[in-house]
């Protein structure tokens, strides 16, 4: 699928969402919020606490939380970034569906032609 | 929540409505609500924006449906909150409950058709193992899902992943079933706009 195959709906508001928390107005810097989407390149205890948001925030404690707060970083500081890792991870996971959609698409368009 | 703002870091005007809330309703807003309230320049407007479009847009899915394909993702994702708040929206939109605790129990031997249960299993799959294949979308389009159908499902599970680490990061309260009971009739008559 071509990119403006995708309802340009959907598409319109993702990038809308997507470019908001990473390179809108906010506490923490891009290059953190950038770091925080890509669950990558973060220091400790920051790092434990976005990975554990991307991939098991059933099991996020209080303690991962107070930690990075020790820091020094400010409530609206993590509030960014914690919501940058949320949205990361389900954006890849969303890439990775419509890729695979993109590309079923594409096999199933020329083998029914 | 495990952040102080979000309990309590409201301009005067918010605090009100909340306030108002609470009397009318009877119950104290939901923190899912307080959330998207927070800043909602940052994240609250834009997210609201997309879920409304995935849950009560246009789509060949009825709304019992996506609102279930969002609680069984949320059961995926072990988040308490979320099952609860979107099984109750699901159970209220096709008025039936049984069927909604069914596919939450099992969705193989669940009583709907192929078509929901192929979409269920590929949500449950991506949210697990973060990423699918062609061959995922392949076997749901054997099963009779359409194109359109597969990518307003994919929405619908982007929406969810996104909230249910939310919730379960910020540590949402999770209330009694009369207050989900409560919430779910008003995701039914207002959506999340």
């Amino acid at each position: 699928m071509k990119k403006e195959e995708i309802a340009p709906d959907y598409q319109q508001l993702y990038h809308q969402l997507t470019k908001r928390i990473l390179y809108g107005k906010g506490e923490s810097t891009p290059e953190q919020r950038q770091a925080a989407f890509d669950n990558a390149g973060l220091a400790e205890p920051l790092s434990t606490l976005t990975n554990k948001v991307a991939l098991e925030a059933h099991k996020v404690t209080d303690s991962d939380i107070k930690a990075v707060k020790r820091t020094g970083m400010s409530e609206d500081q993590l509030f960014e970034l914690i919501v940058c890792a949320a949205v990361g991870q389900a954006s890849r996971q969303y890439q990775s569906g419509l890729a695979a959609l993109a590309e079923a698409i594409k096999e199933g368009g020329a083998h029914a032609s | 929540m495990r952040l102080d703002i979000l309990n309590s870091g409201y301009k005067f005007g918010k605090k009100v409505l909340f306030s108002i809330i609470k009397a009318i309703s009877g119950y104290p807003l939901p923190d899912a609500a307080k959330l998207v309230f927070y800043r909602p320049d940052f994240y609250g407007t834009p997210a609201k924006q997309f879920t409304q479009r995935a849950m009560r847009g246009p789509s060949q899915w009825s709304v019992g449906d996506r609102e279930l394909m969002a609680a069984f993702v949320s059961r995926v994702n072990e988040c308490t909150f979320c099952i609860k708040a979107h099984s109750a929206v699901s159970a209220n939109a096709y008025g039936d409950r049984a069927k909604v605790e069914q596919v939450l129990a099992d969705v193989l031997t669940a009583p709907i058709a192929p078509a929901l249960s192929a979409t269920l299993l590929m949500l449950g799959k991506l949210t697990r193992e973060q990423a699918i294949s062609p061959d995922d979308i392949r076997n749901m389009m054997a099963a009779g899902v359409s194109a359109t159908q597969i990518e307003d499902a994919l929405a619908v599970c982007f929406a969810f992943n996104i909230t249910n680490r939310l919730a379960d990061t910020f540590g949402f309260s999770v209330p009694g079933d009369d207050a989900f009971e409560a919430g779910a009739k008003y995701l039914i008559k207002r959506g999340y706009a």
